[in-house]
Parts: structure tokens; C-alpha cells; sequence
């Protein structure tokens, strides 16, 4: 989630200055993301809802719900935005 | 009486209460362990107070009881004075003994809404809420902030009425002041429902909460974050369990505010939207009112208090060593404020519901339960909503606060107290998600709920990471609402834009109306009664006087003192008289 450009700033030494360790960061972020969807097809379930049972529901559902939630945000932004002295 | 104390303890909210008024008294170090001491000694006295009702007080007919306690006002009354610890360290360095006393006297009051067992006494400690809150808001004293108060105070002032009115019509109706389970079946118990689902924040009620705690002081808002929505929630739990309205508001809480966070600016806004969000899990659980449900609701309202004071503090933390604290004014900060950093992350992380963190323990039950109940919509809504919760909470505010782009501020970390403080809230978060059976040994109902089995802890994951993925791979490429100096309309447009222009019209129409009666009457009308009256007793008295006297002397001696009032009686009173005469002959 920190994929953070390398910037120049004052002190080379943080953390994600560093392009090697943003790569390292996204690497692990990559690997975690497989290693979740494949694990699904091993685990037994039994959930309240049928859809539940299916291997990627969850990851798939947090995907687009998280894309619906981005660009529902932005259509609202059309209507809702207004000037930072609007309400003076 | 005495002994009835000295047994059951004291209510723990009026030690808040009478403590405050001695905090201005002390100084320095007396000051700081005078108010250390405050919620220890609440929590001692929680710990010796035996279930039942206690401290009553005979009030005109009634009984007022200050000490309902029981399986359901415990875990509040806990967590209360637990935040209240945590929020009195992260405030230490104030040097402001108006935002400590209202900090103290807000707190206290929602303990005594917590453990009040009567409509009566509930209410007068539900109005010292909505007092030493708006204190806090005060405090801040910017012109944005005094504004915000005034709304504040107003909503709730309104509320209270909803609340008060309720009551009234509750009493008469039943004859009975008790707080027990309601059912929205009369008018009485419908402004009830109103007065509590304002302080709860239920849309459309929802915008006082955003409009005002981000206006609040950085230690305030902590404070603030924790009381007045989740006493609510208690109150709501306590009166109207089980009610299906509950359960569609709830599910509609929880997604409304994901979509304006995403588009805030000011990160404790954010925060405030956010807040809204995870009351409506509670609502939603009040609502579905099983024995799961009431006791996901506690659990999540505790789990709640702790990360959103814990975000609060990091994003007030932000706010006093930087002066900002809108997405485009800072960025990069774990640089300098890895520990703040830090904190703020697990904040993020527990609100996120992430395993081994607290929301996953607690927010998992109000699901299960709405799954239980085959509530097929509202669980997809809820999940929905937990989707929303990693893309605003989760990943916005530690994101845009301590990496993203670059600001540029070196600023350090916040003083020790303020990490103190956030070191303990994060423990606490990480404790509850490690061992959720402390924290359900507490809740209303035995609990035989697991929330680690490996589907669960998967299927969550999945949702979070994958909600990540979309998140980052929206941001690469430029689709992720950029950040903008801009505020976003909400429900409080309505008495914001609209209120205001009919208050500015009604004002004109007013000042105008004032004038031109000003006009007529105080100086057009009086001017003519003065002349009335004047004018025929001057003219007559020329007319008598003109053979005697002559007419310059007449303009220079006799008309000024006419005019002024200086004449001898005599004039007066003979044209009196002879005016009576006059009435007389003609009636």
C-alpha cells in the first residue's frame, strides 16, 4: 500500500526512499494476494450463504466493492463539491 | 444512604462530575495526578458496584436511580472510564482547564447515562453531555470552530426536546419512569427513538458529527470520539432492541459515509465520516436484537471507542506538531513520526478489521448475526460496507497522512504523553484481537462465538487485500479521486445554506419593517400628537393675547416658552378647565 515513488528528500536513509524497498514491499503485497487466492480452494467452509462457499468470493467481492466505492465516491464528488468558503 | 455508598461504591460518573470542579484549583503535578486519579477511582468504584439498581433518590413521586447496573451498562461503564484514562494522559499537556473541566464533566455525564435507570435522571445527564461536548468545540477558539459549536449546541438542544418531549408523553402514558424495552408504537416512544438516533448520528441526522469534531481541540475530539455516539448506542440498546427499522438505517449508515470520507479533505473529517460508518454496524446490530447481535454491538462499540480514539489521537497528534492536517498539506510524515506512524496503522488496521486486531473479533459477530437471521441484503450491505471501511479508514488516512506525496514537514513526534497515550489505545487494540475472550467474558449474553476458524480469517483477508489491490492499482492509475482543497455537501446543507439565506431575508424583512414603523409611529405619529396638543393651546392664547400684547414681543417671550414648557400652570391649567367646561356643555 506504501508504493511510494523514490523521491529526493534531505535524508536518503527512510524507508521507502528507496525504490528497492518499495519493490520489496509491493513484492510481498503481490505474493500475499496469490498465496490468499490459492489457499481458498483448501479450506473447508461452511458459511451462512451458498456464495460463501465459493473458491475467491471474498476476494473478488472486496475488489469491486472497493472499485464501486472509489467511483461512487467521485460521481458523488460531481454533485457534492463545493468551495472551502462556500458555507462563509 | 451513607451506607448504601459506602458498599455499592460511588456512581462513577459523579466522581467525573464533583472532580472536575477541583481541577482549575490545582497546578502542575497536583493537577496531572488529580486527574489521573479521577478514572481510576471511577473504575475502582465500578469494580465494587454490585448488579441491581442502585443509589436511588426520592424525587418529588418518583425514584430516581443513578445506579442501573447490570450485564449491559458494565461493559459501557468500563470502557468509558478506560478511554476517559487514556484520553486525561493524551491531554496532560493542555494548559487549558476549561477543555480539562468540560472533558470531565462530558465523560461523567455519559457514565450517568450509562447506569441511569430512570427516563428522568437519564435525560438531565444527556443534556450535561451535549453541554461540556460543545465546550470542547469552544475550546478551540477559531472562528470555523465557535461556528460549529453554535450548530452543535443547536442540533442538540433540538434533540434533547425530541428526547424531553418523549418522556413527557411516556410518563403520562404509562406512569412510569423506568427505562425498559420500547417499541415504536405511540408518539411518546417515536420522539424518543428521534431524540437518541440524533446523538447516534443516524442519517439524516448524521451531519452535526462531521460538521463539528474535526472544528474541535485536538485532545477534544478524542474525548468526543468516544461519548456521545456509543452512549447513544447503549441507550438504543437498552430501549429499543430488536426494532427492524433499526436494522435498514444501521445497514444505510454504514455505507453512506464511506463515499464522502473517500472525497474529504480534512483527515479527522474523515475520521468523523468514518465514525458514522461504524455506529451504523452497532445500529444494525441493535437493530437484528438477538443474543449474538447485542453482544457483537457491545463488543464493537468497546473495540470502537479504543481505534477511533486511537486514530483521533494519531491525526490530532499530526494536527499539533504540524498546525495541519488536510490531505493536501501533509503527506511523507513517517519520516519524522515513525511512532505516530505507527500507532496510527494499527488504528488503521483494528478499524479495517484486520485478524489479530480488535474490529476483527467484534465487527464479525453483527454480521454473523444479520447471517443468521438470513438478512441476505443486509449482509452484503454490511460487507459492502467493510470493503468501504479499508479503502477510507484503512488505507486513506495512514496513506495520505504519513506517505504519499512528499509535504516536505520534518516535523517530530508529538510529547511523550501524547505517545503514552496512543502506545496504550494500540495495545489494547491488539490485545482484544489476540484474546477476544477478555473482552467477551464481559458482553450481555455467554458468548460461544469463535471468530478465528481459518474461513473466516481467509475470507477476511481476501477482502481486505483485495480492497487494497483495487485500491493501489486505482491510485497508479490515476482514477482514485484526486486530493482537492474543496468541502463536500452533506444533509446540513439544509440548515446551513438555505436557513441562512431565509435568516439573512427574514432579517430584512424585519429591519425594514422596524424602520418604517419607527418611521411612522415614533416620529410621524407622537409628532402629531405633540402638535395636537400644542398647537391649539398656543394659537388660542395669541388669539386672546393679541390685543394686550404685540406681536414681535409675543414671538420672542411668549412662543419659546409655549413651546418649552416654561409658562406659568396657571395657562395650562385654565385651558384644562376650560376644556372641561367645553365636555361639559356639549355632553
Amino acid at each position: 500500500m506504501e508504493e511510494e515513488k523514490g523521491e529526493v528528500s534531505e535524508n536518503k536513509t527512510n524507508l521507502f526512499d528507496n525504490p528497492k524497498n518499495v519493490k520489496r514491499l509491493l513484492t510481498v503485497f503481490f505474493t500475499s494476494l496469490l498465496i490468499l487466492f490459492m489457499i481458498d480452494f483448501f479450506i473447508h467452509k461452511h458459511g451462512h450463504f451458498e456464495w460463501e462457499n465459493w473458491p475467491g468470493f471474498y476476494a473478488v467481492f472486496g475488489f469491486v466493492a472497493c472499485v464501486i466505492v472509489i467511483f461512487t465516491a467521485k460521481l458523488l464528488r460531481v454533485f457534492s463539491k463545493r468551495d472551502e468558503r462556500y458555507y462563509d | 444512604m451513607i451506607n448504601n455508598i459506602l458498599n455499592t461504591g460511588f456512581p462513577p460518573g459523579l466522581i467525573f462530575i464533583i472532580g472536575a470542579i477541583f481541577i482549575p484549583l490545582f497546578k502542575g503535578k497536583w493537577k496531572s495526578a488529580l486527574m489521573l486519579m479521577l478514572p481510576i477511582l471511577a473504575f475502582m468504584s465500578l469494580m465494587r458496584m454490585p448488579e441491581g439498581s442502585n443509589w436511588m433518590v426520592k424525587f418529588m413521586d418518583y425514584d430516581l436511580i443513578l445506579g442501573q447496573v447490570d450485564r449491559l451498562s458494565l461493559p459501557f461503564g468500563y470502557i468509558f472510564t478506560i478511554i476517559s484514562f487514556i484520553a486525561v494522559i493524551f491531554a496532560l499537556q493542555v494548559e487549558d482547564d476549561i477543555q480539562h473541566v468540560a472533558g470531565f464533566i462530558y465523560a461523567g455525564s455519559a457514565l450517568g447515562v450509562t447506569f441511569a435507570g430512570d427516563l428522568f435522571s437519564l435525560y438531565i445527564f444527556w443534556e450535561f453531555m451535549a453541554i461540556g461536548s460543545t465546550f470542547l468545540i469552544l475550546a478551540r477558539r477559531t472562528k470555523a470552530s465557535q461556528s460549529a459549536a453554535f450548530r452543535y449546541i443547536m442540533i442538540h438542544v433540538v434533540g434533547g426536546l425530541f428526547l424531553l418531549a418523549g418522556i413527557i408523553l411516556y410518563i403520562n402514558e404509562t406512569g412510569s419512569m423506568k427505562i425498559v424495552n420500547m417499541s415504536l408504537n405511540s408518539l411518546s416512544t417515536w420522539l424518543i427513538f428521534i431524540g437518541i438516533a440524533v446523538n447516534a448520528a443516524i442519517p439524516p441526522l448524521h451531519p452535526w458529527l462531521k460538521d463539528a469534531y474535526p472544528e474541535a481541540t485536538v485532545t477534544g475530539a478524542v474525548f468526543l470520539s468516544a461519548f456521545t455516539t456509543k452512549s447513544a448506542v447503549y441507550v438504543m440498546a437498552r430501549t429499543f432492541p430488536g426494532t427492524e427499522l433499526l436494522i435498514w438505517l444501521g445497514a444505510f449508515m454504514t455505507i453512506l459515509p464511506v463515499f464522502y470520507a473517500e472525497i474529504e479533505n480534512d483527515i479527522r473529517r474523515v475520521l468523523g465520516y468514518s465514525l458514522i460508518n461504524q455506529v451504523g454496524f452497532m445500529m444494525c446490530g441493535v437493530g437484528i436484537g438477538t443474543q449474538l447481535a447485542i453482544n457483537g454491538t457491545v463488543a464493537h462499540a468497546f473495540s470502537h471507542i479504543l481505534y477511533k480514539a486511537l486514530l483521533f489521537m494519531a491525526a490530532g497528534s499530526v494536527l499539533h506538531v504540524t498546525g495541519k492536517i488536510k490531505c493536501t498539506e501533509i503527506g511523507g510524515l513517517y519520516r519524522t513520526m515513525p511512532l505516530t506512524c505507527m500507532f496510527c496503522l494499527i488504528g488503521a488496521a483494528s478499524i479495517s478489521a484486520f485478524p489479530l486486531f480488535s474490529g476483527f473479533v467484534s465487527k464479525s459477530m453483527i454480521i454473523s448475526a444479520a447471517g443468521d437471521g438470513h438478512l441476505v441484503y443486509i449482509w452484503l450491505m454490511l460487507q459492502f460496507a467493510s470493503a468501504g471501511v479499508i479503502a477510507h479508514a484503512g488505507i486513506k488516512v495512514p496513506y495520505f497522512t504519513f506517505f504519499g506525496h512528499d509535504s516536505g514537514i520534518r516535523a517530530k513526534e508529538p510529547p511523550l504523553n501524547m505517545l503514552i497515550a496512543m502506545g496504550i489505545a494500540a495495545f489494547l487494540c491488539i490485545f482484544i484481537g489476540v484474546f477476544p475472550q477478555a473482552l467477551y467474558n464481559i458482553l450481555p449474553y455467554p458468548v460461544d462465538y469463535i471468530p478465528y476458524t481459518s474461513a473466516h480469517v481467509v475470507g477476511q483477508l481476501q477482502l481486505l487485500m483485495f480492497g487494497i489491490f483495487a485500491f493501489y492499482l486505482l491510485l497508479q492509475s490515476g482514477y482514485y479521486p484526486a486530493e482537492i482543497r474543496a468541502i463536500n455537501i452533506d444533509t446540513d446543507w439544509f440548515y446551513r445554506k438555505p436557513l441562512r439565506t431565509l435568516e439573512l431575508g427574514i432579517a430584512k424583512i424585519l429591519n425594514g419593517l422596524n424602520q418604517s414603523l419607527d418611521q411612522l409611529i415614533v416620529k410621524d405619529f407622537t409628532g402629531y400628537v405633540n402638535r395636537f396638543a400644542l398647537e391649539p393651546v398656543s394659537n388660542l392664547t395669541k388669539f386672546i393675547l393679541s390685543p394686550i400684547v404685540r406681536k414681535d414681543k409675543y414671538e420672542e417671550v411668549i412662543a419659546p416658552a409655549l413651546r418649552n414648557g416654561t409658562s406659568p400652570i396657571g395657562v395650562y391649567a385654565a385651558f384644562a378647565g376650560l376644556f372641561i367646561v367645553v365636555l361639559y356643555v356639549m355632553f
